[in-house]
């Protein structure tokens, strides 16, 4: 990865992935020889969004890395709660900061924020748009798992508004995937996604249901259906019902089918998965520790190696 | 076309916009902000023969010469247009319109949850794909509905 930004999976190239991956497993095999490695420098945590997982576990990664956090709190107690634009909140907080991490609920927000700062940016969610660092600590949990060549994965849910899902389609195009999407039809892939897998000739299909598909995967990615989607409740309970499993759903999976989600989850899990081989989500959930801190550590080297050449010249 | 199938007359200053294709004039005109209240002379072409279209509009407009970033947009939904700079009743600039890369300013996102959206301090940009636009900040593809989002 030859940016300091992160805003969306379509920048990450193979090589960008693995390097990120290979740097997470030695953190994950040695975190001491990491510990303190940023000492003196600080990340802002920004979140226009309620968020708890995301958020407390950037917030470990940096402390991992001996980088001190700041964080914005609650958008309410904050002065964009004044109207303050995000280009002027941004700018303002690059002087307290080396980097931020940014959650917004508009799409795009943080491709704007690293228009009008200088250090590295994370995107941690643009409302329907995208999630990348989260994709990186699902492909790890795929890579620990099955490795990343000759897989077959299915992911399942709101494929529409789940950013998630956005991230992970785009950046599984990087490898030797197919690729299964199981939907009802009206929280389908987003033309924005359609296209950027059209364009890389991705091998992707679609279905109503998971049973068909099931036996053939090797990764099964449940995403939540949120009830807003919906203009009418009983029609939302009837739709997220045909999306939900169960240990009986999975009694025709394949023995060493992975079957991860992001969390948090409501209902669309059952809690008797937990109990199989099959449950990864924690794991996962768990993974973002050693994967964001190869992360930052890969910006801030990236930024500080930028600030070196801008000196040279 | 021949001196004697003229449907409107020559203009001394402005622009005549050729090779439309055929239904295209209205959005041309969108594109270009006129609706007539501007006071300008405006005439359509409609549907005329032609040689290179089959059927081609053409728009005269009078007293106004088009912004770059107007024959930007104009290439998306016109791309075989001519523009042709017209001073003193002679055609003094010729050129083909040619399809850019980006759009900057000119069109607004049709997600209303795009950023660009938001009151920020920024140009919307879209980069120009095979069969339509992109919004550079929330990737939205937006085809065949460009001309109902131009915001110029």
């Amino acid at each position: 990865m030859r940016q300091d930004h992160l805003i969306t999976a379509t920048q990450l190239s193979r090589d960008d992935i693995e390097a990120v991956l290979d740097r997470a497993r030695e953190v994950a095999a040695d975190p001491e020889a990491y510990a303190g490695r940023h000492a003196g420098t600080m990340l802002a945590l920004c979140f226009f969004e309620p968020s708890t997982r995301t958020r407390m576990s950037f917030d470990a990664a940096a402390q991992r890395l001996g980088i001190d956090t700041i964080d914005m709190g609650d958008v309410d107690s904050s002065s964009v709660s004044k109207g303050e634009s995000l280009a002027d909140t941004v700018r303002v907080i690059e002087g307290y900061a080396d980097s931020i991490v940014l959650r917004h609920p508009s799409e795009g927000a943080a491709t704007l924020a690293a228009e009008f700062v200088d250090v590295p940016v994370i995107n941690a969610g643009d409302g329907a748009g995208q999630h990348p660092s989260q994709t990186l600590l699902d492909l790890h949990t795929i890579r620990e798992n099955h490795g990343l060549d000759d897989l077959t994965v299915g992911i399942m849910g709101d494929l529409k508004y789940g950013r998630t899902v956005h991230s992970l389609a785009t950046a599984l195009t990087n490898f030797d995937a197919r690729q299964h999407f199981i939907s009802p039809e009206s929280l389908r892939l987003p033309r924005s996604v359609r296209f950027d897998l059209h364009e890389t000739g991705a091998q992707v299909r679609e279905h109503d249901d998971l049973e068909a598909v099931l036996p053939e995967l090797d990764v099964l990615y449940v995403t939540r259906i949120q009830k807003e989607r919906f203009p009418d409740e009983n029609e939302y309970h009837r739709v997220a019902g045909e999306y939900r499993i169960d240990a009986d759903t999975l009694d025709a999976a394949p023995d060493d089918l992975t079957v991860m989600h992001p969390l948090p989850r409501v209902d669309e899990i059952a809690p008797d998965v937990d109990d199989t081989e099959h449950a990864r989500y924690f794991e996962q959930a768990h993974n973002g520790i050693p994967v964001r801190m190869a992360l930052l550590d890969t910006l801030l080297e990236n930024a500080e190696a930028a600030e070196g050449m801008e000196v040279d010249r | 076309m021949s001196d004697h199938e003229l449907r409107v007359s020559k203009i001394r200053d402005g622009t005549v916009i050729d090779h439309v294709e055929g239904g295209q004039a209205l959005n041309v005109l969108a594109i270009l902000g006129i609706d007539g209240s501007e006071g300008l002379g405006v005439s359509v072409g409609m549907n005329v023969p032609s040689d290179r279209l089959g059927r081609k509009d053409l728009v005269k407009v009078e007293g106004r010469e088009l912004s770059q970033s107007e024959v930007d947009v104009l290439s998306l939904i016109a791309p075989e247009a001519t523009i042709n700079i017209i001073r003193e009743f002679e055609v003094v600039e010729k050129n083909r319109v040619t399809r850019p890369d980006r759009v900057v300013g000119v069109l607004s996102c049709p997600n209303r949850n795009c950023i660009t959206n938001a009151d920020e301090p920024v140009d919307t940009r879209f980069e120009v794909v095979a069969d339509g636009v992109r919004c550079d900040y929330c990737s939205t593809v937006l085809r065949s509905d460009i001309a109902d989002h131009i915001d110029v």
